[in-house]
């Protein structure tokens, strides 16, 4: 049996999906922040696995994941502060609640 | 032909992905939630292993796991009682969340499983990728260098960090 590239290809899918039901189910917003990491992560695996069975001597698709890794970093570092934030106006973290841009 | 081993670690890895992506999803108490993508994020990390990024899987382990699944359990333990239940989803809106995703899903999948000339492929073989390999190309100005991008990243973990303040701050 060989590990084909579908095979790694199909576990990133599902993760994706699971990320994309979660983002338009969730009303929690740390639960919507949660579903963006994983469809980030299925993304990060894509670029991986395309590199290294493509390109095996190249580093693009490493390169890339390590910048989005970095990037997903500080945006989520950032959503969470507005997050925290939100809490203290709201005392809330429902999206559904957060209806005022401006307090 | 793989090894025995690689086939038995492989199928560990992409259960985990499934099952814990899954459940991270569905499961009502947010607390839980967090723990299932830390399991989701060190499987990925597994993946990164298997396919000989070791530098990647390192990265993943200490800012996706010990970094990103930190900040969200303080921010889940700072807005929610423990042991919250969240609401149950409203039934339309469910239904819309698995239409959407199984589109997604059928569309690419169905693009996968129809371009077939890639699965057969088995792991080409590389050389064994060093830190010096990794560094030169992260601080090399020259075709397939990355110093701008590191450039920027840097810029913009600054902007990141003066946000925080910003936002974090008492009016």
């Amino acid at each position: 049996m060989e590990l084909t590239v579908l095979m790694y290809l199909l576990p990133a899918l599902v993760m994706f999906g699971c990320g994309v039901y979660g983002f338009l189910t969730r009303k929690n917003m740390i639960a919507i922040m949660i579903s963006l990491e994983l469809m980030l992560n299925a993304v990060d695996i894509n670029f991986v696995v395309f590199n290294r069975y493509l390109f095996p001597g190249q580093l693009e698709g490493m390169f890339f994941t390590l910048f989005a890794i970095a990037i997903a970093a500080a945006e989520t570092a950032l959503a969470l502060a507005i997050i925290i934030n939100v809490y203290r106006v709201a005392r809330n973290v429902d999206i559904d609640d957060v209806s005022k841009l401006k307090f | 032909m793989e090894s025995i081993g690689n086939i038995i670690v492989y199928v560990v890895i992409a259960l985990a992905i499934t099952v814990f992506s899954v459940l991270t999803v569905t499961t009502r108490k947010i607390l839980r939630s967090a723990t299932y993508l830390l399991f989701v994020l060190f499987a990925t990390a597994g993946i990164y292993f298997q396919l000989d990024y070791h530098f990647l899987g390192a990265v993943q382990i200490a800012v996706y796991a010990g970094g990103i699944v930190v900040l969200f359990v303080f921010a889940i333990l700072l807005t929610h009682k423990p042991g919250q239940d969240s609401d149950r989803i409203a039934s339309h809106r469910r239904w819309a969340g698995i239409v959407a995703a199984v589109a997604a899903v059928g569309v690419c999948a169905y693009a996968l499983l129809s371009v077939d000339r890639w699965c057969a492929k088995e792991l080409p073989s590389m050389q064994e990728l060093d830190i010096t390999t990794v560094g030169r190309a992260l601080l090399s100005t020259e075709k397939f260098g990355y110093l701008l991008p590191f450039e920027a990243v840097s810029v913009l973990l600054l902007a990141c960090i003066i946000g925080g303040v910003v936002i974090a701050r008492r009016r």
